[in-house]
């Protein structure tokens, strides 16, 4: 195997500086809409104190669940050391840091009072999952921080297996944490379940691959990079895998709620008269989040396309928004169950189903995370040589793995 | 000698234990009845009391809301007309059996659990429990993320969703943080009961009681060992310091 070149981006073209102002257009926008937001209050937003947590949250937990996944190349070159992977390995990293930024940036612009960041960085308490994920985080940038500069300078090449392997371990920790937000919340019939965490830590490897594939299609297509098919086939058939290990968790979970009389009703809401979140999990989790990425990445021709590999990572993308609002707004639409049995009527809407409708200055500071994540990305990959130059085949070569 | 050293700090912690003792007993009865009954500003609650209360469903009728108007008027709690943001700190439910059609009418608020998932999940420590049992927010770490609206299993928590006027000096507020029923600590320390009981005794419907838990003599110890009272979700073992009869 050849040693890969790296390079930075020339970044001088009008397509390069066109999709920078398109992403700080989107940038610009979610600062005006936090500003609103927290102007006037969250009542201006679709959120209320049935559905606490909206938009901003299926963008950011999706975001962070996908920083983690992003992350998995390089995993797989420095822990399991498949060094077809390894050119790719600092890009990958850089996602994810990207990724993470995103989502933390709609999380925080989010709160009820951002501008009281700092106590959430200084308090802690220990018992609270929300607080040992902000030291995920903070870690997260530290460990994959130090993972980048051990891959990138040579002199420190060395540690970049330790580095790899330290960053593997937080990255499951980290989606771990993410997952256990929701199954660690006793209160509500949708969540309490310890599968949350795994499923969560399989759906990271499928958003982060998604989200992988199209950022390394786009960069090497408009800088006219070669791209070859050895590393090209292998990125979209673990997308496939991860994929079809997500459904997989997707139907234990929903098998096991099935089983249990306590849960009958709110499977019955998602899966059959629950309206859009019912809609959202089969046509948007289920059909373009899953099965339609694993025909198009598994089909013998179809998957032979580029084009169509990128559809199915963004399919995938899509899907897994879908799957948030599911998750996140589905959980807290279906009503408490306080008291079995009885009807419930109050002021306070209990026993409805909550009702949602998402806001535009929610949804912008949703978009807005993603260009964040983007943009940083594009800066990067100008300013730092994380891209190689060639991805052709003979750079690559698919018998180089070592043993 | 470490053993000395124990033994020395174990025979003063004692001393100094048997002297404070002493001191208490010959303090002048006026200052005992004093601390009996009010506690003062500087003295730390202890779990030496668990205030709780105790409803009684047969007596609460259904078009009633006295302890709801009471609750806003004491803690200055106004709505904007927007009932999916307006907060609520107590509220009434109407339980329809849907086997029987049997109506029950209760009113709902902090349950204040001696194990709250607000307070298990609240990242910054604003969400907390009181020796005594009462649950709060501190308004001043609150970075109003709501993780404690998605724990709480009664939805006992309301976020404040637009600005705060007219704010009781005992009942801080503001716009981006997350309250909920005090038990009107505020009347409690000054040994006083929360608003929302007193409302309900004073127009003679006497459903809710208001004491001390762990007080075997008190009203509501005697009543709850007499005739039972049951906690809402009792299945999540929070060990609930509202108790209700006739659900």
């Amino acid at each position: 195997m050849k040693k890969a070149t790296f390079m930075e981006i020339e970044g001088r073209s009008a397509g390069y500086l066109a999709l920078l102002g398109f992403l700080g257009i989107f940038i610009l926008a979610a600062l005006g809409a936090t500003y609103y937001m927290e102007h006037n209050g969250h009542y201006v937003t679709g959120m209320s104190n049935q559905i606490v947590w909206g938009m901003p949250h299926v963008f950011a937990v999706f975001l962070i669940v996908a920083a983690s996944g992003a992350l998995n190349i390089a995993s797989i070159s420095s822990v399991f050391h498949k060094t077809a992977y390894k050119p790719l390995a600092p890009l990958s990293g850089l996602l994810a840091l990207a990724l993470l930024i995103g989502g933390l940036m709609i999380l925080v612009l989010d709160l009820g009072r951002p501008d009281r960041l700092i106590v959430a960085m200084t308090q802690y308490n220990f018992k609270s999952i929300f607080a040992w994920n902000m030291i995920l985080y903070n870690g997260f940038f530290v460990i994959v921080g130090i993972y980048i500069w051990t891959m990138m300078q040579r002199s420190m090449n060395q540690y970049s297996k330790y580095a790899g392997f330290a960053a593997f371990i937080w990255r499951l920790a980290l989606t771990t944490g993410t997952g256990s937000i929701f199954g660690f919340l006793v209160a509500r019939q949708a969540y309490d379940a310890a599968i949350m965490a795994p499923m969560f830590v399989v759906m990271s490897f499928a958003f982060g691959m998604a989200f992988f594939i199209l950022v390394l299609l786009a960069s090497y297509n408009w800088t006219e990079r070669p791209l070859g098919d050895a590393i090209f086939n292998r990125l979209k058939n673990l997308l496939g895998i991860f994929v079809a290990g997500t459904l997989y968790f997707v139907i234990a979970y929903h098998l096991t709620n099935l089983y249990a009389a306590e849960h009958a009703g709110v499977e019955s809401f998602i899966l059959m008269d629950g309206g859009i979140y019912t809609q959202m999990f089969w046509i948007g989790q289920i059909l373009i989040g899953s099965l339609i990425p694993l025909a198009l990445v598994f089909h013998p021709g179809w998957s032979k396309s580029r084009s169509l590999v990128g559809l199915a990572s963004a399919m995938v993308i899509i899907g897994g928004l879908a799957t948030m609002y599911v998750v996140i707004i589905g959980g807290q639409a279906y009503p408490l169950v306080m008291f079995p049995g009885q009807e419930v009527s109050s002021s306070f809407f209990d026993g409805v189903v909550n009702s949602y409708t998402p806001s535009l200055p929610e949804v912008v500071l949703g978009l807005g995370g993603l260009a964040t994540a983007l943009i940083v990305v594009a800066l990067a990959i100008k300013i730092l040589h994380f891209l190689p130059v060639s991805l052709a085949d003979e750079v690559v070569d698919p018998h180089a793995n070592a043993k | 000698m470490s053993n000395t050293n124990t033994t020395d700090i174990s025979r003063r912690k004692f001393l100094g234990s048997a002297a404070a003792a002493t001191g208490l007993t010959i303090i002048p009865g006026v200052m005992l009845y004093e601390v009996a009954q009010a506690k003062p500003d500087d003295m730390a609650v202890t779990s030496e009391v668990r205030w709780g209360m105790l409803i009684d469903t047969r007596k609460c009728s259904e078009g009633c809301d006295d302890c709801v108007t009471a609750c806003n008027t004491e803690n200055g709690l106004t709505g904007h007309d927007r009932p999916e943001t307006d907060v609520q700190w107590i509220r009434k439910l109407k339980l329809t059996d849907k086997q029987t059609g049997h109506v029950t009418s209760l009113p709902l608020m902090c349950q204040h659990c001696e194990n709250p998932p607000c307070v298990d999940v609240c990242p910054t420590g604003a969400s907390m429990k009181r020796e005594d049992g009462i649950v709060l927010v501190d308004r001043h770490i609150c970075i109003g993320c709501r993780y404690c609206m998605m724990a709480c299993p009664y939805k006992a928590r309301s976020f404040a969703h637009e600005v705060v006027t007219d704010q009781k000096v005992h009942a801080p507020r503001g716009k981006g943080t997350v309250e909920s029923c005090t038990m009107c600590v505020h009347r409690v320390d000054r040994d006083g009961i929360p608003a929302c009981v007193e409302a309900c005794t004073k127009e003679d419907h006497n459903a809710m009681l208001f004491g001390d838990l762990n007080d075997s003599n008190s009203e509501i110890s005697k009543r709850l060992a007499e005739f039972g009272g049951k906690q809402i979700r009792a299945d999540l073992g929070l060990n609930t310091g509202v108790r209700y009869q006739g659900i």
